[in-house]
């Protein structure tokens, strides 16, 4: 009788330690305790480009994490990237005339979407549209950019004497 | 030449009958399943034996790949100055790969080769057949009792790995070599899905220990009831086991991370 009760502890034992451990690899190595947003709401914007950024893409305010990009469309009417930004309902007063920047962290780091807020009197809710919006920066773009400017320096200091 | 065809005919079949063997055996452990159920003091008797007993060497190990990790994941990241996402590099990789598969290894050699051979000499001392005899069904008092602890403890043992394995990263990141504390827990939070890592890492042990638990019940079962045969049975458990958990690996892989 003895001998089942001890085994029975150590299979307990055991069994809550592996739950225990599952719930530490839930809580504390993955993002379930940073993406348990309980109210969102929705808004959209236009990019040109958007370079790099993917859906689940972090959504910052001056460096806060407000939200994050929950879909990305393509409009076939204006030949743009429509992305749909999920915000956390805590954060529901910024202006409407907000602007909205791709950028990226670090040199090589993920793109995310930089909220910058405007003055206007009125919010943005749910279902709006970002009317401000800057693209994604595309290296091969700016290098040629920087290129052809040199090129055309280059052939106008030629001339010039 | 003739001789060799009808070997390598012989040698086929001979798969094919044991393949065929293996599933039906699997079938009727399946099927036994509510015998088990009905009498929980074999289960746990057998998971002190399968689980509780293969804790220490799991934990062990985990916490020595996690430190492992750590060491030469900073000397690659430090060249990039990136020595932040250690904590994203120990634990990806252990939560989606080492954990699970080194696990099912550790596990197949500690807890499979003594299932297989147990029923191996269970049958060969003739226990098996006395049992049958009392008409007691070996494979629901013997077999699914067993084959059931293997599939609950696996990724009980995977998890516990995964977690010491982790935390062995982060005293070698962060108390030996000074990575940031808040930066290795807050990187890894924000790279390391719950959904996408973690339960897939959950399922990939759930399925090497029913593969595992299974070769090792089988091969006991199927073994030839003589001293040498149950040792055969035993070395094949842990090879066949071995090959199973990698190649398994590697299509699981495919199909969970394959499309990104």
């Amino acid at each position: 009788m003895k001998q089942t009760k001890t085994t029975e502890l150590l299979v307990g034992m055991f069994v809550a330690a592996g739950i225990a451990a599952l719930f530490v690899l839930a809580m504390k190595v993955s993002n379930l305790s940073t993406f348990t947003q309980t109210d969102t709401y929705t808004v959209t914007a236009h990019f040109e480009n958007i370079g790099g950024l993917k859906v689940r893409s972090p959504v910052t305010v001056g460096g806060v994490r407000v939200g994050r990009v929950a879909a990305i469309d393509y409009d076939t009417q204006r030949y743009e990237a429509v992305v749909s930004l999920e915000l956390d309902k805590k954060y529901d007063n910024f202006p409407d005339d907000t602007s909205a920047s791709i950028y990226t962290a670090g040199l090589l780091g993920e793109q995310y979407i930089g909220l910058e807020p405007g003055g206007s009197p009125d919010v943005l809710v749910d279902g709006a549209e970002i009317e401000l919006t800057q693209s994604a920066l595309i290296m091969e773009k700016l290098v040629s950019k920087f290129l052809f400017s040199k090129a055309a320096e280059g052939g106008q200091s030629a001339d010039s004497p | 030449m003739l001789e060799w065809i009808r070997q390598l005919g012989r040698g086929g079949f001979g798969f094919f009958e044991k393949l065929g063997r293996g599933n039906l055996f699997l079938l009727k452990t399946l099927v036994g399943m509510p015998a088990v159920l009905a009498r929980p003091r074999l289960l746990s008797a057998q998971l002190l034996s399968v689980g509780v007993l293969s804790f220490l060497i799991i934990a062990v190990s985990g916490l020595f790949v996690g430190m492992v990790l750590a060491l030469q994941g900073y000397n690659t990241l430090v060249d990039f100055g990136a020595e932040e996402s250690l904590g994203v590099v120990v634990s990806l990789s252990i939560v989606r790969e080492l954990g699970p598969v080194v696990t099912a290894l550790l596990f197949a050699g500690r807890a499979g080769s003594a299932l297989t051979a147990e029923i191996g000499l269970m049958k060969a001392t003739e226990q098996l057949s006395g049992m049958e005899m009392m008409a007691v069904d070996p494979i629901h008092r013997v077999i699914a009792p067993r084959f059931l602890a293997g599939f609950l403890a696996m990724p009980l043992l995977a998890a516990i790995f995964s977690a010491v394995g982790i935390y062995g990263g982060f005293f070698v990141g962060v108390g030996l070599l000074g990575v940031d504390d808040g930066a290795f827990w807050s990187q890894m939070q924000d790279k390391v899905d719950v959904y996408e890592d973690v339960l897939n890492g959950v399922i990939k042990s759930l399925v090497f220990g029913f593969v595992v638990a299974w070769i090792a019940v089988f091969e006991g079962y199927d073994a030839t009831p003589t001293s040498e045969g149950v040792s055969r049975a035993t070395t094949r458990t842990v090879v066949h086991s071995a090959l199973a958990v990698l190649g398994l690996d590697f299509v699981l892989t495919a199909l969970m991370f394959g499309d990104t």
